[in-house]
């Protein structure tokens, strides 16, 4: 239960660090930032890398930068940090819903929510949030950087789109358009465990509450997170009180149809399809409440404007 | 190769020279000799390692010594006064059984220690949410859960004097 030995590598910036891994990172170096998954895999020697380039001190990369079009997250801004932050929040509620779910919240002063992007569980909250909102990943390398969309960063299992020698310096994560509401729901044994199941939704609703887009990102269910676009088997019924509504199990049934779950000892690939189904109405539902109470504000503010 | 670090324990500047594996759980305990904290499962699950990181609980056994270096540490030795007074934290897990065997309790109370700064008066809801990171195999956590009120009671109580230690 103890790490096997490593060379340590502290860069004190970005430019130290990129060179640092522009040399280590073809030997296995890997980056060390909140540590919350790596330094457990390292405990348990199911990683044993020769090389550990530890950023804690690379300066600037702590930032959250919440504008109009979304929030830009630096490296080493942490769970709890990007949790608290209300301007994120403004911008992108899913954030604060999805992280939430993360763990505990002492894991979550620690770990890193680029970290957890860069780490791609298809058990974690975070990817599936960037998959769904269509965000991007910024690598840098020495002498450059590159942004790499969520739907080409996460490869598989554990595995992203990152290259030996890159580090991942931030993550950007979409704003939804106006009337947009968004909703995360799971299933974990223990309250702070991995899901079982879980489902991140957005829907985006016109003035007359009817659903134009309606997507769902499922973790636990596939290799990566699952994206599904339900808009089409939503209907055109609009969001209304004691109404039919959109048709939320007909949506359910397309993600049932989608997702690729397996056997495993927390639980058995029918039951995770039939809990994704469950959550995703559950998701869905609660998206469009909020999409709907955003469309209300939306035409408060409008209307005093005009007055 | 081994790293000379500094960190500051408990308001007191300590130097140690360890191998940059070493987990920052076995160098206060090894390097240090402060054993009380405590460690588990070391793979951040149990919690009982848990200490204050410039004031934020953190796992100890998820952290490199290294990467503490030249940090402010607080373990559950720090957590009394220097005359031995115990903390409000410590007085409401004494006076409400809030422990049995005692080996989760160093990473209760820093948890809990850090939860009542910014929560003075938690409902049952948020006390159990911020220890739900922290196993206990003996109390069922009810007398846990009334000793984290109690804290905030006398907390509340002695406010400005040593509230919030």
């Amino acid at each position: 239960m103890k790490p096997s030995p490593f060379e340590y590598h502290a860069p004190a910036d970005l430019d130290e660090a990129l060179d640092v891994l522009a040399r280590v990172g073809p030997d296995g170096g890997k980056v060390l930032a909140g540590g919350q998954s790596l330094i457990p895999l390292l405990n348990m020697r199911l990683a044993a890398p020769a090389h550990l380039v530890d950023v804690n001190r690379v300066a600037g990369l702590d930032t959250v930068e919440a504008g109009p079009g979304g929030v830009r997250v630096g490296a080493l801004a942490r769970h709890a940090a990007v949790e608290r932050s209300l301007p994120a929040a403004a911008v992108q509620p899913l954030l604060g819903q999805a992280l939430r779910l993360v763990a505990h919240p002492v894991i979550r002063n620690r770990g890193t929510v680029v970290g957890s992007l860069v780490h791609a569980d298809p058990s974690a909250e975070l990817p599936a949030v960037l998959a769904l909102l269509g965000g991007s990943v910024r690598l840098a390398h020495r002498g450059g950087e590159r942004d790499v969309a969520a739907a080409e960063f996460f490869t598989g299992p554990m595995e992203s789109d990152t290259a030996p020698g890159e580090l991942a310096v931030s993550a950007f994560f979409p704003a939804l358009p106006p009337r947009s509401g968004t909703a995360f729901h799971e299933v974990a044994r223990r309250h702070g465990d991995y899901a079982m199941a879980g489902v991140a939704a957005a829907v985006t609703l016109d003035e007359d509450l009817r659903v134009t887009a309606a997507r769902v990102a499922c973790v636990s269910v596939g290799p990566v997170p699952m994206v599904v676009d339900v808009t089409a088997a939503c209907g055109g019924s609009p969001v209304a009180a004691g109404g039919t509504g959109p048709d939320w199990d007909a949506a359910a049934a397309a993600v049932r149809d989608r997702i690729e779950p397996e056997d495993d000892i927390h639980a058995t690939a029918d039951y995770r399809r039939h809990l994704t189904g469950v959550l995703a109405v559950r998701a869905l539902r609660g998206a469009a409440d909020g999409a709907a109470a955003d469309g209300v504000a939306a035409a408060r503010a409008a209307g005093e404007g005009e007055r | 190769m081994n790293h000379p670090i500094t960190l500051t324990v408990n308001g007191v500047l300590r130097e140690a020279t360890v191998p940059a594996r070493r987990l920052l759980s076995d160098c206060l305990r090894h390097d240090l000799g402060l054993t009380g904290t405590h460690v588990g499962c070391e793979h951040g699950v149990c919690g009982a390692c848990t200490v204050l990181l410039d004031g934020e609980p953190v796992r100890s056994c998820l952290m490199f010594a290294v990467t503490a270096d030249g940090h402010e540490i607080t373990t559950v030795e720090g957590l009394a006064a220097a005359d031995g007074t115990l903390s409000p934290v410590q007085r409401g897990f004494a006076e409400c059984h809030g422990l049995q065997c005692g080996f989760c309790t160093p990473g209760f109370l820093c948890t809990v220690t850090a939860f009542l700064r910014e929560n003075a008066a938690p409902t049952d809801e948020e006390v159990v949410e911020a220890i739900s990171g922290n196993l206990c195999r003996c109390t069922g956590y009810q007398n846990i859960i009334k000793a984290v009120h109690r804290a905030a009671e006398i907390q509340a109580e002695t406010q400005g004097g040593e509230a919030g230690r």
